[in-house]
């Protein structure tokens, strides 16, 4: 009796262990299929797009016999001259200005934001100044532009006695609409350091702010890079609201107050005027590569940072 | 106020309550802690020991709704009153967590940052400093060819260790240990333990430990607190073989807690 009863309830385990429960399974094999294929479809688009601009981009040179070197370096750009000459090299000059101003101006102001709206005043931080900083997160390009245009530059002209269009006023505007990115990512890393090196620091009878300087900055500052440098790869690519406040002219500047060009700002202008499969329209899709290939070096220069250890030495 | 640097006890306290909020975590401790000792605390969780430990370097100064009454002198200075420079207070009375809390910095670096904000520039005698406070740490042997390594690269032993270093780097009087072992294997424990009898020599130790064992092993006296009341403060040899309170004794047969 007893032996039976043992034989059926070992039958029972081994059913359960060799058979397999139809739902369990469809369900596992759907949800692997449908990530894979939107993984798939992500990667296909990257490709396509990436492959598109580089072949557009490169038969410029490679078709319509522009050499790289003078593209680059040239400071001339007269597309629709006789001989057509694409000199991009001050549209890659104003980009690199633009973008290191505005990180400049941006960078410390983020930053000590971020300081005094995570250790400072905590609670005024997270009720006030968290929810205004989303809100400027979320303003168009085109708003900060226009306020720009309307206030900045017409305040630079009268103050300076120049155009008002300018590398300055482009700056100005790309520092305020990245302050909020650096400004939350830096809050976010500066957050993320563990009370207990705060504790340890002000054991130690160090005071508030050389907490804050050598132990809290110190121990975020791959973060803080990392806000910079979202913050510089958005300015880099932001066309609409500088394009509207720098004058675009492709003259190199010779000082702040100067008008300037940006890359971005260049396709933007220029591609109405083109015609598909020319050198001209050709030579804007090099910009438009030049632009890819800075986001990359963007992107890499974060996974750099992210890797790089935390110990200064 | 010169009769006080003689004196046997270094901290003292009286009529001490803290509370967190509304709720009281401590009540009415009365305790003289003797010079160049070591004094264990025990007791079972949420007796308030560590309350008491932190209200004297005014960690808890850092909690916004924590509150202490009474007295709590430091060599005869009360350090409640207003007068106290709190960063010179905790160079005087050094703090080591439960868990090892090394800067994201160089070993070095480390041990270097206290003697720096309070004031001390010159390189060699940051050097000589280092030096002396690693291997009062008994950590020197250990590091001194790798001390711009990063402090994280050391095993959770040494990094406490280095804690220790750390504090006795900025030369204060009295060393509040806050079950400095309690996350360490039983070698690491057993050199913080042979650590701290050599450090009472020249430091006051207050020591908090869940490890009945260790207070025995490492200190003079003993206090047992319960339900933040001081149950019970002895002599170690004493509290460990014939205590006078039967709590106390329940406590450390086991019994409870």
């Amino acid at each position: 009796m007893s032996h039976r009863s043992d034989t059926e309830r070992q039958s029972g385990i081994a059913r359960k262990m060799l058979s397999y429960n139809k739902r369990q399974w469809t369900e596992n094999v759907t949800g692997k299929v449908i990530a894979t294929v939107c993984a798939a479809l992500l990667i296909v688009v990257v490709l396509s797009i990436t492959y598109f601009i580089a072949s557009k981009g490169l038969s410029t040179f490679f078709v319509n016999g522009v050499s790289i070197t003078e593209f680059l370096t040239q400071i001339k750009w007269d597309p629709e001259g006789e001989p057509a000459i694409y000199g991009v090299f001050p549209f890659i000059l104003g980009s690199f200005l633009v973008t290191t101003l505005a990180a400049l101006i941006a960078a410390p102001l983020g930053i000590g934001a971020a300081i005094f709206m995570v250790e400072l005043f905590p609670n005024f931080g997270k009720k006030v100044l968290k929810p205004v900083i989303e809100l400027l997160v979320g303003i168009p390009s085109v708003v900060y532009g226009y306020v720009g245009l309307t206030l900045l530059v017409p305040f630079i002209r009268e103050q300076f006695d120049v155009l008002g269009f300018s590398l300055l006023a482009g700056g100005l505007v790309l520092a305020l609409m990245i302050l909020p990115t650096i400004t939350s990512v830096a809050a976010d890393s500066i957050a993320a350091v563990p009370q207990d090196l705060r504790n340890a620091s002000l054991a130690l009878g160090a005071t508030r702010w050389q907490t804050i300087w050598n132990v809290v900055l110190h121990s975020s500052l791959p973060g803080c890079l990392t806000a910079i440098v979202l913050g510089m790869a958005r300015a880099f690519g932001e066309a609409l609201a500088v394009q509207m406040v720098i004058g675009n002219t492709t003259k190199l500047p010779g000082s702040l107050l100067d008008p300037i060009s940006t890359l971005t700002s260049g396709i933007t202008l220029n591609m109405g005027n083109t015609i598909q499969g020319t050198p001209y329209n050709n030579a804007l899709w090099s910009m438009a590569l030049l632009l890819l290939l800075m986001s990359f070096v963007f992107i890499m220069i974060l996974r750099i940072i992210g890797r790089k250890g935390l110990v200064n030495k | 106020m010169t009769v006080s640097t003689l004196e046997e006890t270094i901290i003292r306290t009286r009529d001490v309550s803290v509370y967190y909020g509304e709720k009281r975590a401590v009540s009415n401790i009365n305790m003289d802690i003797k010079r160049n000792s070591v004094t264990a605390f025990i007791g079972p969780s949420g007796c308030g020991k560590s309350t008491l430990l932190r209200s004297m370097n005014r960690m808890n100064d850092l909690v916004p709704s924590c509150r202490v009454t009474g007295s709590i002198t430091v060599d005869g200075t009360d350090i409640n009153s207003p007068n106290v420079n709190i960063e010179g207070l905790r160079q005087v009375v050094g703090m080591v967590f439960q868990r090892a809390n090394p800067f994201f910095k160089s070993i070095y670096e480390n041990i270097a940052f206290a003697p720096r904000f309070h004031g001390l520039t010159d390189k060699r005698k940051l050097d000589e400093v280092v030096e002396e406070s690693l291997r009062k740490a008994a950590l020197w042997d250990e590091v001194k060819d790798r001390l711009r390594e990063s402090a994280l690269s050391l095993s959770g032993g040494q990094q406490q260790r280095l804690c220790i270093a750390r504090a006795i780097a900025m030369q204060p009087t009295v060393l509040l240990l806050d079950e400095p072992a309690s996350a360490l294997d039983p070698i690491s424990t057993m050199k913080i333990e042979e650590l701290v009898m050599t450090l009472k020599d020249e430091y006051t130790i207050v020591i908090v430990t869940h490890n009945l064992h260790q207070a025995a092993r490492v200190s003079e006296k003993t206090a047992f607190f319960l339900l933040g009341e001081l149950v019970e403060y002895n002599d170690t040899s004493k509290m460990f073989t014939s205590p006078d309170h039967e709590k106390t004794e329940a406590y450390i047969s086991g019994r409870f807690g």
